[in-house]
């Protein structure tokens, strides 16, 4: 070898050595291989568990429906809580010091009362009047300052229709998420370098466009890991609507068959898997988003980009 | 817009004229009384010791700072006020926009929108804030991109492209906007030495093209070659100013000259 190349010296012998043992591991996997057969033993041989009844209940007809309310009260209270969150961070970071103290009283009430609290509440809003009605403030008050009768008022609704399962439940979820996204964009905004909102500015942009084109689209990335698990928290809160109660949502379902049948127990594992699927299939939405809003922050290559080095190397090559 | 409030004492033809800024942080009083004007197409180098308030100067030009005392006019117009019956009234931020449009600022560390690639940095703001169609606006920012030399790294975002090209494209956003001046805040300082050269070339263009520019810089050369004037500030105070030449090789005060023999 070296005597083609006199002048380089013979690389040295590759380094064979005895590795560093690792009982530790061995033992480690021994017991818990222990653990899981006996967890796998008790799974198969208590009768209780009933894993027939169970896999031919778990997907009836009003167990799915279920499912699909609870996918829809997720959504909707997110986006609710998203947009609210959002309007209460700005407002938080804004000058004015009233606004931005509205947010902080917001915030701080609705962080301090429990979600089953507030739902329960928002259930009974019925009971406080029975009818909501959308019109000029104090009107009643102010006409009978001035002598007239009557009101100035446009929209009634009934509160025991309104605020009945579905949109009880939502409005309560959806205004606590508020309060906790708020925080969260927040974080995200005040995360952005201010030399960014400077530059904007310099450029002549108003605080809105800035706020809109510069600010929020570089907080995102700090912004959507956090909101990824306020939705899955979200979906797992969505069990608590049983303070409502909304009788069409997937765990008030699945209990009631357990409750109809005396099979508790069957019922109460096809809870744990039917939320461990849903929340598995949103962590991989989560996955997806958070690689769309890294955009100019890795050194991947864009689509264009990847088009024209193509170009270019084709053209090279000729 | 431009009413008789606005132009009195900013008579005559500056496109940047100070008279007695001052500015406070706190207690630290950063500029003591600045009195400077820039001609229309002149190139003025400001330079000075860390901490002498010459970016804080810049950074009052377009209002990114509000000045405590004195005036400070661009292109005739008062500064983020507007004199009416003898009082000063803060204008409202629209306002303050509608001037920044007309003075381009590159920073030292670039500040690109790290979400936009190259031609979207350049072309965002002709479109949100003059609103340009978005076809004019691309063919406009291609053109700019070509003149600093980044033709063909129009679709690189910011951070696969080198200090020296980002700022190359900061200069081209700044551009695009149309401006009357343009004001650089030392442009090269976050530069590695290599890269200095190819953003000078492009403010040396600039200059040759008759863009008037304020440039805070500790670039000596460039200051002596492409400069029209140059500043010494030191301590909030202008220590001395006159052609470039003359202050860097027969300097008047014993300030500049202990601040010229550190650096050159």
């Amino acid at each position: 070898m070296a005597t083609d190349a006199p002048t380089r010296p013979a690389p040295p012998e590759q380094i064979r050595a005895v590795p560093v043992r690792h009982p530790g591991r061995w033992v480690a996997a021994a017991v818990i291989a222990v653990l899981i057969a006996m967890f796998v033993h008790m799974l198969a041989t208590n009768p209780v568990f009933q894993w027939q009844f169970m896999v031919d209940n778990m997907f009836s007809e009003p167990v799915l429906r279920g499912a699909r309310t609870t996918l829809l009260m997720t959504v909707l209270a997110m986006v609710l809580g998203v947009l609210l969150g959002v309007l209460l961070a700005v407002m938080r970071l804004s000058p004015n010091p009233v606004v931005s103290g509205a947010a902080w009283v917001y915030v701080w009430f609705f962080r301090a009362i429990p979600r089953i609290v507030l739902l329960f509440f928002m259930a009974n809003l019925g009971a406080l009047y029975a009818t909501y009605e959308l019109g000029f403030p104090f009107d009643r008050q102010l006409m009978d300052l001035f002598g007239f009768s009557g009101d100035l008022r446009f929209l009634g609704l009934n509160g025991n229709q309104i605020f009945t399962g579905f949109t009880a439940g939502l409005l309560g979820l959806a205004l606590s998420e508020g309060a906790y996204m708020a925080e969260i964009v927040r974080a995200g905004i005040q995360s952005v370098d201010p030399g960014q909102a400077e530059a904007a500015s310099a450029l002549g942009m108003n605080r809105s466009t800035t706020l809109r084109r510069i600010v929020l689209p570089q907080a995102m990335r700090v912004i959507i890991p956090p909101t990824g698990n306020e939705t899955i928290a979200m979906l797992k809160d969505t069990s608590l609507l049983i303070a409502v109660p909304v009788t069409t949502e997937l765990n008030f379902q699945l209990r009631a068959i357990g409750s109809r049948t005396f099979q508790i127990i069957p019922m109460a594992v096809a809870s744990i898997l039917w939320y461990a699927a849903l929340a598995s299939l949103l962590m991989l939405g989560q996955y997806f988003l958070e690689k769309r809003f890294s955009r100019g922050f890795g050194a991947r290559e864009t689509r264009a980009q990847r088009a024209a080095r193509r170009a270019r190397e084709v053209g090279g090559s000729q | 817009m431009s009413t008789d409030g606005d132009t009195a004492g900013g008579a005559g033809r500056a496109m940047v004229r100070a008279e007695g800024v001052h500015k406070r942080f706190g207690h630290v009083e950063v500029l003591k009384g600045i009195d400077l004007e820039v001609a229309p197409r002149e190139v003025m180098c400001v330079i000075g010791p860390s901490g002498s308030g010459k970016s804080t100067f810049l950074r009052c030009i377009n209002h990114l700072e509000k000045i405590d005392a004195g005036r400070l006019w661009v292109d005739g117009h008062l500064v983020g006020y507007r004199e009416h019956g003898g009082k000063l009234h803060e204008l409202p931020e629209r306002a303050v926009a509608a001037q920044r449009r007309d003075i381009g600022m590159v920073f030292q560390r670039f500040h690109l929108f790290p979400h936009m690639t190259a031609l979207e940095n350049v072309i965002e703001a002709p479109l949100r804030v003059k609103g340009l169609a978005k076809d004019a606006a691309r063919a406009r920012g291609r053109e700019l991109l070509e003149r600093v030399g980044l033709g063909d790294r129009v679709h690189n975002y910011p951070n696969q492209l080198s200090g020296g090209q980002q700022q190359r494209v900061a200069i081209a956003r700044a551009l695009a906007m149309e401006p009357k001046l343009m004001l650089f805040d030392e442009p090269t300082s976050a530069l590695d030495p290599e890269l200095v050269g190819e953003v000078l070339d492009v403010m040396r263009g600039l200059a040759a093209d008759g863009m008037t520019m304020v440039v805070v810089t500790h670039e000596m050369g460039f200051a002596r070659e492409v400069g029209d004037t140059l500043v010494f500030m030191d301590d909030g105070v202008v220590v001395e100013a006159g052609d470039p030449r003359q202050v860097l090789s027969n300097p008047q005060h014993e300030r500049t000259r202990g601040f010229l023999s550190k650096v050159l």
